[in-house]
This record gives structure tokens, C-alpha cells and sequence, in this order.
């Protein structure tokens, strides 16, 4: 069987989703392609299965938190980075047949972060937006089981979240030792 | 043991049921066979050949914590596992005891965080706290000899 050459996947995704191709970025020999949320799934799937492209496999998913201020509108991607809204998903994706990688992102904002789901393209995905909507609070709509992965099911809050608080007791030293252990849970038989 | 034993008969010996008890307790103390991290490694050495607990009579370790009289928490306590652990010690019989090793499980260490416990204290009542990080297997020693001594003291009015 004869394999197709390689095609170039910017300009393939540009022409199958046009404008739903945010912003396309070359740094290093990395490519990334910022698709629009809604459409995510689909430009994956795409990516997947089309002829000259064939990302088989997804090597990891992964969130990022841009708080306080590193996104918005001064963020074009022009001088600095593309970064419209508060949360990224990236999916870093492995063409097998031709030896490349490829990053595409997905941003979701900040009252109501939501991303469809991509397990519908790649079942390995699962664990990986469990993680994400766990530590990042990213709600994933359609994902099968959107239990906690890491944290315990009562748990209040997103860890990974920049503004969450990093540390988690005041260090004892011998000028405040006696005020801590005053407030400090001790258990009992 | 009483002034008697030096008197003559070398057969009889004379003491409290105290001291006879905590003796008894001391000298055959089981631990539970469990390890959370990097201290339980220390542990492990301690009951190795060059450390050798069972000098102490602490050779056997119980897979169950019906049978184990020492908690030895030997490392983080992440939050999540915080619930196994107090449920361990809940069904340890009476009398028991906790030994709280290392840093980490005795105020957190540095992982001053949301994910570990700050002290297991807060889960279980603890007896002897070890510094170190992680402590070296003499470090554990003296921590257990410590146990020991309180036990030692236990007095039959605070039995329960």
C-alpha cells in the first residue's frame, strides 16, 4: 500500500474549518493551532482520520491558567501570545505514520469554563479531562464519568487554579508557635 | 523487680502487675505493616540485618491492624488518605500506640499545601514524634526505646 505524502496541517485545517482556526503560531519548530471551543472535537477527529495528516495518537492533554492578567484582549497574538480567555486546553497530538507532533488549543472563559469533550475522538482522553476538570475546574460537556480523578470526591475548590491558596498553615516558629497549635485541630481517641 | 529475688530464693520473683504488664507490652510490640513514603523505607532498614528490631522484639509486623499494637505512620498523609489511616487505627485493639516519623507526618514537612495533613495529631492522638527527613533507622530506635519508656509508665489507674 502506497502512503500518502504529507500534507501541511495548517493550511488543511484552514480549509476545512476556516474561521473556526483562531490562530495558527510557529515557535521552535512547534505548531500550535487555536481552534475555536465548539468545534475542537471536530478539528481533532479531523486531524485523526484525514488522509496526509493521520495524528493517531493523542500524547497528553493538558490545562493552563493564564490569572491574574495574562489574557484579554491586549493578547492578539501579534507581539505576544494568543490568549483570549482565561483557560487553555491544549491536546498534544502524534502523527505515527509521518513522525510529527502537532498542538492544538482551545481556550474557555473564565465564568463558565467549559470544553466539549474529546473523548468522542480518543477514549485515552478520559483520564486525562478528569484530571483537568479536577485540578482546573474545566467542566468537559459529554465526558462519560466526570467524577474527581485526584482529589477526594468532597474536596471544595480547584488546586491547580492560580488563585488558589498555596500554602496551608502558617510555619511555626518559637514566636508564634503557641498561636498556631492554639487554633490547630488535634484529634482526640 | 522486688528485693526478694536477691534474697536466697532465686525462684520467686516479686513485682507489680504494672510492671509486669508493661513489661510484657513492651517487650513484644507489634507494628503495623504500613508505609506511606520515603520514611517507610527507613523503617524497612530498621528491620533489616545491621538495624535488626527484633532486638526490641519487634520483628513480626501484623498485616492487620486487629493484631498490631504501634502505628508506626512513616510519611505523608496526603488528605485523601488521611480517612484510611484514622479508620487503621480505629480497629487496632486496645492498647495502642502511634508513632509519628519524620517531618512530614509530624506537622507536614515542607509540604506545607493543601494536600497533605499538617501533623497526622490531627487525625490520631500520637505518643512519640521523630524528627528527620527522613529519619535514620537509630533516629526510629530511639523514637521506639522512647515509646518504651512511656509505656513503662502506664500506670494500672489509667487502664481503661
Amino acid at each position: 500500500m502506497e502512503i500518502p505524502a504529507a500534507i501541511d496541517p495548517v493550511a488543511a485545517a484552514r480549509d476545512a474549518f476556516g474561521a473556526d482556526i483562531l490562530h495558527v503560531k510557529r515557535f521552535r519548530g512547534e505548531t500550535t493551532l487555536v481552534v475555536s471551543a465548539m468545534r475542537a472535537p471536530e478539528a481533532l477527529d479531523y486531524l485523526r482520520v484525514s488522509p496526509g495528516l493521520v495524528y493517531n495518537m493523542l500524547s497528553d492533554v493538558s490545562a493552563v491558567d493564564y490569572f491574574p492578567e495574562d489574557y484579554g484582549a491586549d493578547f492578539d497574538g501579534d507581539e505576544c501570545d494568543f490568549r483570549p480567555a482565561r483557560f487553555a486546553v491544549s491536546y498534544h497530538i502524534l502523527s505515527m505514520l509521518y513522525n510529527r507532533r502537532l498542538r492544538v488549543k482551545a481556550f474557555a472563559d473564565e465564568a463558565d469554563p467549559r470544553l466539549p469533550t474529546a473523548t468522542v475522538v480518543w477514549p485515552a482522553a478520559n483520564w486525562l479531562e478528569r484530571e483537568i476538570a479536577d485540578m482546573m475546574g474545566i467542566t468537559f460537556d459529554g465526558h462519560p464519568d466526570q467524577r474527581r480523578l485526584l482529589m477526594p470526591d468532597d474536596w471544595h475548590g480547584h488546586p491547580h487554579r492560580r488563585d488558589y491558596p498555596l500554602g496551608k498553615e502558617t510555619v511555626a516558629f518559637s514566636f508564634n508557635e503557641a498561636e498556631i497549635r492554639k487554633h490547630k485541630p488535634f484529634a482526640r481517641n | 523487680m522486688g528485693v526478694s529475688s536477691k534474697l536466697g530464693n532465686l525462684g520467686v520473683v516479686t513485682t507489680t502487675v504494672e510492671q509486669a504488664v508493661n513489661w510484657a507490652r513492651t517487650g513484644a510490640m507489634w507494628p503495623l505493616l504500613f508505609g506511606l513514603a520515603c520514611c517507610a523505607i527507613e523503617y524497612m532498614s530498621s528491620q533489616a540485618s545491621s538495624y535488626d528490631l527484633s532486638r526490641f522484639g519487634m520483628e513480626l509486623n501484623r498485616a492487620t491492624p486487629r493484631q498490631a499494637d504501634l502505628l508506626i505512620v512513616s510519611g505523608r498523609l496526603t488528605r485523601k488518605m488521611a480517612p484510611v489511616v484514622r479508620q487503621l487505627y480505629d480497629q487496632m485493639a486496645e492498647p495502642k500506640w502511634v508513632i509519628s516519623m519524620g517531618d512530614c507526618a509530624s506537622c507536614g514537612g515542607v509540604y506545607n499545601n493543601y494536600a497533605i495533613v499538617q501533623g497526622v495529631d490531627e487525625i490520631i492522638p500520637v505518643d512519640v514524634y521523630i524528627a528527620g527527613c527522613p529519619p535514620r533507622p537509630e533516629q526510629l530506635l530511639h523514637g521506639i526505646l522512647t515509646l518504651h519508656e512511656k509505656v513503662k509508665g502506664e500506670r494500672v489507674a489509667d487502664w481503661a
